[in-house]
């Protein structure tokens, strides 16, 4: 008995962009961090990318799908590590669809991505706090992320806004898959 | 490539909000509850609770002798305590909610409680 899984354009792009982010998240496991949770996030990269080019459905696909399968590939599925991942990207997401609302004359990638960066520990540090560690000695630690978000989040920005410059439209345009 | 060009008008302003955001979660955040007043116990048992309004010393006996918690407007310390490496001496002035310095030899302990507080003890 032979199963046919019927996949369209769309799918076979899903998979290859969530395929890219997948390999910046390992290239980031690797990088020794100062902090636990303190991370550059250079998958959002790719996120930031298809969120201007293929819109908001395609980035959460890709940005779920990265987390899903990072961590299967970590070894970190199901365990805190991965629902502090998982809170974080839908947080992200959250404010990646608010932000992607904004007039794109003055708002670029970099506003998103700050915006995502944020919101990213933002949830984090609240499953922390009301399901790990119900203590206001989490709060501690916020300026430091909060920094650190809003330095990673504009360097990713300028990245994604670079790598939108030099790659041509077609090269990513939704009918060239 | 220079990076600024790739900033919209928007991203500034984007830009300053978070900056804006972080500087006032470090001041919030690192500020501490301001201390309402000094919990002092001695062998276990609550010894004294000492509002932080007026300047005094307290006389707390101990196993090793007395020791003298020493009370400020805002603030409280160990001013002298007869353990012998004098850690919670030498930890000075206590002034934000939370903070504590612990004498174990002569079984003191004065900790700062803020106006609220959530939890009697945490256990991991």
């Amino acid at each position: 008995m032979k199963v046919e899984l019927l996949t369209t354009a769309d799918d076979h792009r899903i998979a290859k962009l969530a395929a890219m982010a997948l390999g910046l998240t390992l290239l980031e496991a690797v990088i020794p961090s100062p902090l636990p949770g303190v991370k550059p996030g250079l998958a959002n990269i790719v996120t930031l990318v298809v969120l201007t080019r293929f819109g908001l459905r395609t980035a959460v696909w890709v940005s779920l799908l990265r987390v899903v399968a990072g961590s299967v590939l970590l070894g970190t599925f199901l365990a805190p590590t991965f629902v502090l991942s998982f809170s974080g990207a839908l947080a992200s997401l959250a404010a990646l669809a608010a932000a992607h609302t904004l007039p794109a004359r003055w708002f670029g990638p970099i506003t998103q991505s700050i915006c995502a960066a944020l919101a990213h520990i933002a949830g984090q540090v609240a499953v922390v706090f009301f399901w790990l560690i119900p203590h206001a000695g989490v709060g501690y630690l916020l300026p430091v992320f909060a920094a650190a978000a809003l330095l990673f989040g504009t360097v990713n920005g300028i990245a994604a806004a670079y790598l939108m410059a030099r790659l041509p439209a077609a090269q990513t345009a939704p009918c060239a898959a | 490539m220079n990076p600024l060009t790739y900033f919209r008008s928007g991203d500034w302003l984007t830009l300053l909000l978070g900056a804006w955001f972080t500087a006032w979660l470090a001041a919030t955040m690192w500020h501490g509850g301001a201390p309402s007043k000094a919990v002092i116990r001695a062998g276990g048992q609550l010894f004294a609770e000492a509002r932080l309004d007026t300047p005094r010393r307290i006389i707390v006996p101990g196993p090793l002798g007395n020791s003298i918690v020493e009370i400020e407007p805002g603030r409280a310390r160990v001013a002298a305590d007869p353990s012998p490496r004098q850690l919670c001496v030498k930890q000075g002035w206590l002034s934000h909610a939370g903070d504590a310095a612990l004498c174990l030899p002569n079984q003191l302990s004065v900790e700062l409680a803020g106006t609220q507080r959530r939890f009697d003890s945490l256990n991991y």
